[in-house]
């Protein structure tokens, strides 16, 4: 019999705490076959943030820090520069980095830290049971904006990818979708761009998945994708938005 | 022995060094000292202070509230700590800034012309240097053997000519008080 | 041990780090602590050490919790104001049971206040701070060589017990100068075997199989037995402390004292100077201070009324904090009084004996 799917070696055996149908599994998925790929497991380090992925810090099988709420980029700049000979990531939700630790992306982003940063937006806050993100679309409901998001008083979505592509310090930035098989393939090649270039030292490397949240969308996870995909990728669109290694 | 020495002067006019000298030289001669200087707002434009303690005891309070030994260099400074010198003290003031005397029975006073005979020396910024010679002619407290050990070990490579003029402006201060 | 060296307690404290062995900091600048940030930041580069000036205190000791998890020594500091905001991540380097030390030169608050020296932090400083079932180590020096000394202290008693550790000075204690003698600085092999004390748990390169490790440095048990036998190990671990940890030193106890006085920092060289005044006039006035405010020196403040001390002043440059631990440690043996300076203002030795004298 021939194995056509293993489980990555980045990863440890224990069973995600997902929802089913959540894209946080495929993501983790795809990170840990590039680093298995990449064969940078044993030299890699990872901080998992707050939010439904905080046991990220179990399911990587390298060193990980459990981060505070929105602090993974500053924490992830302790650890580069502890260890400088490591490859560090961070994985984050929209919530985490773009509400309470808006400062702090923004920040390692313009020192330009040599760390990864993987950014899951599902427009909404999924562990706390479905608030309002920085990332919810105009008009969209959600438990804290009942009537829908009303851009004229908290103002519209924020654009991670658009917004540190103003600075001059990050490598390699680029928004990709995890709603198709061949649009995750090609998430899978930003991954793997962004560990490489973090593995050769070039700087600082951001990719953003556009998700979905089936659970605190109420949608049952085929129809949190095609919603995904009429809403959110007109506003947030697919696209490498830098490529220093390119130019 | 304790000396409470305040220095106080225009932001610029140096007091705060007048205080690092001095504790430096009597750290040297193996005495207990601090240097407690005012920070913030007040530095600017305001008056700068620095309380030193030179002792022969352990220093506990490095804070001076009576100084026996004040330098006051400008007019505000005079005004304000003048009347808090302790009685048998000593006062020393800048001339050129300072027009109006305070004219206590109970303590010393020396005044001086400090800027004029800093420029006659050649550098208005060894007026500090005068407030120096004048304080250890009077009390002693550190010998001018140090200081100029002191002065010639960072200056006499850098900027010979400045460590000329900041012994002169020394001597010149301690013949003042003779 | 070097020659004295007249120094700031700001400079003297950054200096000292460096010596023993720190060799990441991450600060953000505030009056009046910001001479140790530009220590750091002219000399970390030079002891081939990392510097990096972070976007906020926030993002200060978060980069803290990264490096300590990474078995590093390690240091932030900054002032009250800062302080407050570094509580969130002090309260997860506890939980992780990481090593760090803090830095607070303490100024005068609530809010902004000013930037005068002040003790208003003492509460916070003593019971965690931040959120959740934890303590602080925490160093309280009374002079720019004791600042000094501290710095090893600290990063040794922050390893032993895995624990922040905070040096609480103030503002007088940071823009002071005086003679400080520096201990030799530890070479980079010294350094590598102190931290390699912690490379049995914290993020470090991996080995390939059979020996690949996977450490987590976190603060979060989602069960709750789980995180009942977490807090409770965390609670022999403070216990630990207080039988061994206590600091503090005596200013002329003797069975003959009238008084006893308690006061610690920049507070206690004044009540120092008053008894020396007091006892010029053959007045016999002793002193406690604690050196470590936590573990509170409960015992040795109790162990320093003598027969004849009918009263216990306590002097602090607050509203009156630490006069609730002094309360626990006399426990009701003789009455206990409290005198305060608030607003950046410091007591002089004349207020201090003029009240001691009240009770005389
Ligand atoms: C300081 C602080 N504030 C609030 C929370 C509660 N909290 C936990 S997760 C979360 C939102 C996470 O949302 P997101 O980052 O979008 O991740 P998701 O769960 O959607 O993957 C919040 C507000 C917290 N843990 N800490
Ligand atoms: S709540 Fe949403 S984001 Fe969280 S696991 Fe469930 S589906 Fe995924």
């Amino acid at each position: 019999m021939q194995v056509v799917a293993t489980r990555p070696k980045s990863l440890t055996d224990l069973q995600f705490t997902y929802c089913p149908g959540c894209l946080h599994g495929v993501a983790h998925r795809l990170i840990a076959e590039v680093m298995d790929e990449l064969d940078i497991r044993n030299e890699t380090m990872g901080v998992a943030p707050v939010g439904c992925s905080v046991f990220a810090y179990k399911f990587f099988d390298c060193d990980m820090q459990e981060a505070a709420h929105g602090r993974a980029p500053a924490v992830a700049t302790g650890m580069k520069r502890a260890r400088p000979d490591m490859h560090v990531f961070t994985y984050q939700g929209d919530g985490d980095l773009a509400a309470i630790g808006t400062a702090e992306i923004i920040h390692a982003a313009n020192r330009g830290e040599h760390i990864t940063v993987f950014f899951v937006n599902n427009a909404i806050y999924g562990m706390t049971g479905g608030q309002m993100a920085p990332t919810s679309l105009p008009g969209m409901k959600t438990t804290t904006s009942p009537y829908g998001r009303d851009v004229d008083d908290i103002g519209y979505p924020i654009r991670v990818c658009e917004l540190l592509d103003s600075l001059v310090a990050p490598f390699y930035i680029e928004r990709v979708s995890l709603l198709s098989p061949a649009e995750i393939i090609k998430a899978k090649r930003a991954v793997k761009k962004a560990l490489l270039y973090n593995k050769e030292e070039r700087g600082f490397t951001f990719v953003e998945f556009v998700s979905t949240c089936p659970t605190n969308w109420g949608m049952d996870p085929m129809k949190a994708r095609d919603w995904a995909r009429e809403n959110m990728l007109p506003f947030f669109k697919a696209q490498k938005f830098r490529d220093k290694g390119e130019e | 022995m304790r000396h409470d020495i305040l220095c106080s002067g225009f932001g610029g006019q140096g007091a705060l060094t007048i205080g690092k000298f001095i504790a430096k030289a009597a750290m040297a001669e193996g005495k207990f000292v601090s240097w407690l200087p005012s920070y913030g707002p007040e530095m600017r434009g305001g008056t700068a202070n620095v309380s030193v303690v030179v002792s022969d005891a352990e220093i506990a309070s490095p804070i001076v509230s009576f100084p026996n030994v004040l330098v006051a260099l400008n007019q505000p400074s005079l005004d304000k700590f003048g009347p808090e010198v302790k009685a048998g003290g000593l006062m020393i003031a800048n001339t050129d800034m300072c027009p109006n005397k305070l004219g206590r029975k109970d303590i010393t006073e020396y005044y001086a012309p400090m800027n004029t005979i800093a420029k006659e020396i050649g550098n208005e910024k060894v007026l500090n240097m005068i407030a120096i010679g004048m304080i250890i002619g009077h009390t002693k407290m550190v010998s001018y053997e140090t200081l100029e050990k002191d002065l010639s070990a960072f200056l006499l490579k850098k900027n010979p000519q400045l460590l000329e003029m900041n012994l002169k402006a020394i001597k010149h201060g301690m013949d003042l008080v003779k | 041990m070097g020659k004295k060296v007249l120094m700031k307690g700001n400079e003297a404290i950054a200096e000292a780090a460096i010596r023993a062995g720190c060799r990441l900091y991450f600060a953000y600048p505030i009056t009046p602590q910001s001479e140790l940030i530009e220590y750091m930041a002219k000399m970390m580069p030079k002891a081939d050490g990392v510097f990096v000036q972070a976007e906020s205190e926030v993002a200060a000791i978060n980069m803290v919790y990264g490096a300590a998890g990474c078995g590093r020594r390690v240091m932030t500091s900054s002032s009250s104001p800062g302080i407050s905001l570094k509580q969130e991540g002090i309260s997860y380097i506890a939980g992780a049971q990481l090593p760090a030390v803090i830095v607070n030169v303490a100024r005068g608050g609530p809010g902004l206040g000013d930037i005068q020296p002040a003790q208003g932090d003492y509460f916070q400083a003593t019971r965690g701070g931040g959120h959740g079932d934890y303590y602080v180590i925490c160093l309280a020096p009374n002079s720019v060589q004791e600042f000094a000394d501290m710095a090893s202290l600290a990063f040794d008693l922050a390893d032993k017990y895995r624990n922040p550790v905070m040096i609480l000075a103030d503002g007088l204690l940071g823009q002071m100068m005086e003679p400080v003698e520096f201990k030799d600085a530890l070479t980079p092999e010294e350094i590598l075997e102190k931290e390699k004390q912690h490379w049995d748990w914290c993020c470090r390169p991996n080995e390939d199989e059979p020996n690949h490790h996977h450490h987590e440095i976190n603060s979060l048990e989602i069960d709750p037995k789980e995180l009942e036998k977490h807090v409770l190990r965390l609670g022999e671990k403070y216990d630990l402390i207080r039988e061994n940890e206590c600091r503090w030193e005596n200013y002329n106890v003797n069975d003959d004292n009238e008084l006893l006085c308690c006061a610690y920092g920049t507070a206690s060289r004044i009540v120092k100077s008053a008894i020396d005044q007091l006892k010029e006039e053959g007045k016999n006035v002793g002193m406690v201070r604690p050196i470590s405010v936590w573990p509170f020196p409960y015992q040795q403040v109790a162990a320093g009324v003598g027969p004849k001390v009918k009263r216990v002043v306590t002097f602090e440059l607050n509203l009156g904090q630490m006069v609730e631990d002094v309360k626990l440690a006399i426990n009701g043996k003789v009455p206990v009084e409290f005198m305060g300076k608030v607003g950046g203002l410091v007591f002089t030795p004349e207020d201090v004996k003029a009240e001691i004298e009240k009770y005389l």
